[in-house]
């Protein structure tokens, strides 16, 4: 059997810790606690096995990467193997001494998410007062480092109509790359989604500000626009085909196509403390499992679209069908799209309120 | 167009031993630069204008400099929008 071509990625999800708390968090409702994480010299191996194998790009997020206190050693040891290194920040612990250290390390790239142009309500949303200026102030360091700025706005109901003076702030920034990624409704994002969907004329609006801001800052700025499946008509090829791109690992050193995959019922997802990542991208079960086209049922196997979209998105198949194998029902293909404007429904009736991320406390039941 | 273009911050030409081939990587994305495009981009350094780099590369291919310069203005000015180069 030949190899199948190498990931492009890896995306080291350290730590679920955070100081943040938003109710869409893509993290698992089941949040895994500092005990569990992998020790060091895994994840160093697993840097190297990366760049034997093809990886080009390291994604360091979690929760929040910047908790984990080997985080400059492991940026430093990336970026000696050749890997590109991003950091998916909150921005909230970066200091000055933070700042200078990573800088130190070699880092390639830092992303920083806020989660509104408006102090208050971004703070209100992280469930953290004081998290916007210190935000700012990150932003402000990575400028002054030198290094490229990409500035994450997470968008949803309550905060559609400021799409504008997001882009204006990344604007006012110096961000060379924004992305404006409406929530993916997935772990605590579906868990809140009657808060959080927007209208489709909110969204309709959000497009058409994205739209012509692109054209007005062209070659200035970047701006990626993430859109929520539930307007679709087709689905999205999620993390670009099913372990085609992406390996994830979590903080506990399971390998996974998509950091959502462990909601997928009867797989299991294979240690980066016991495995390969040769193997794991080559021979696991749950990597080949939903791999290429050959699981498809119709409408997917004899669509023109099958290796455009993969199929769309497992974990929301399963999620909103209980079917793995489904038709993602993002698509109007699936007899199931139905599912998809009852959802926008429920969130028009604008009562819902929503539940901040949290841990669980460990041994309480409910 | 005879300014000298350079890559962006954050944006990295190497070569992958894995795939045997030129990448360009930048903050969340990798761009796989066709054959022609690869030789352009190494001679993207800050300094060279794009006359000059035109001009090195009709020499070394012995192609006609105006269809080499029309190419490299499109590759480069394609980039560019793309955020990966500064022109």
């Amino acid at each position: 059997m030949t190899d199948f071509p190498p990931p492009m990625g890896l995306i080291l999800e350290l730590t679920h810790r955070c100081p943040l708390q938003c109710p869409y968090c893509s993290n698992p409702l089941e949040l895994e606690r500092a005990n569990a994480e992998l020790p060091t010299e895994t994840w160093m191996s697993v840097l190297d096995q990366a760049a034997e194998i093809g990886v080009l790009q390291v994604h360091f997020t979690g929760g929040e990467p910047l908790s984990r206190r080997d985080i400059l050693e492991l940026v430093a040891h990336a970026g000696a193997k050749g890997l590109y290194t991003n950091i998916i920040t909150s921005g909230v612990t970066l200091d000055e001494r933070m700042m200078g250290r990573l800088m130190g390390a070699g880092v390639d790239h830092i992303q920083l998410s806020f989660q509104d142009a408006d102090p208050e309500a971004n703070d209100m949303l992280g469930g953290s007062p004081g998290a916007f200026a210190k935000k700012r102030a990150a932003a402000e360091r990575i400028r002054d480092a030198g290094l490229p700025l990409t500035v994450n706005f997470v968008i949803h109901r309550r905060n559609a109509g400021r799409v504008p003076q997001m882009i204006e702030m990344a604007e006012e920034l110096g961000a060379e790359r924004t992305e404006i990624a409406h929530v993916q409704y997935y772990g605590w994002g579906l868990r809140n989604r009657a808060a959080l969907l927007p209208s489709r004329a909110q969204l309709e609006n959000s497009t058409a500000v994205v739209e012509a801001a692109r054209t007005r800052l062209s070659g200035r700025m970047v701006i990626d626009y993430v859109v929520p499946d539930y307007h679709a008509a087709r689905p999205k090829a999620c993390m670009g085909g099913w372990a085609r791109r992406f390996i994830n690992i979590s903080p506990s050193g399971h390998a996974m196509p998509c950091h959502a995959a462990e909601t997928l019922p009867g797989l299991s997802f294979p240690s980066v403390r016991e495995n390969s990542l040769a193997d794991i991208w080559n021979r696991s079960e749950a990597f080949l499992k939903f791999r290429g086209t050959d699981w498809m049922p119709e409408p997917c196997r004899s669509c023109a679209r099958r290796e455009i979209d993969w199929g769309g998105c497992r974990c929301q198949a399963f999620a909103l069908l209980g079917d793995d194998h489904a038709t993602d029902p993002a698509c109007e293909l699936s007899p199931d799209h139905g599912v998809m404007q009852a959802a926008v429904a429920e969130s028009e009736e604008g009562q819902a309120r929503f539940e901040f991320r949290k841990m669980r406390k460990e041994g309480l039941l409910f | 167009m005879s300014a000298a273009p350079r890559i962006s911050a954050g944006h990295k030409l190497r070569f992958d031993q894995v795939r045997n081939a030129w990448v360009l990587l930048g903050p969340e994305r990798a761009f796989m630069p066709d054959e022609p495009a690869v030789e352009i981009l190494k001679l993207v350094d800050g300094e060279r204008s794009t006359q000059a780099i035109a001009e090195d590369l009709a020499a070394r291919f012995n192609a006609p400099l105006e269809t080499i310069k029309a190419d490299v203005d499109t590759m480069l000015a394609d980039l560019a929008a793309r955020g990966a180069i500064k022109l």
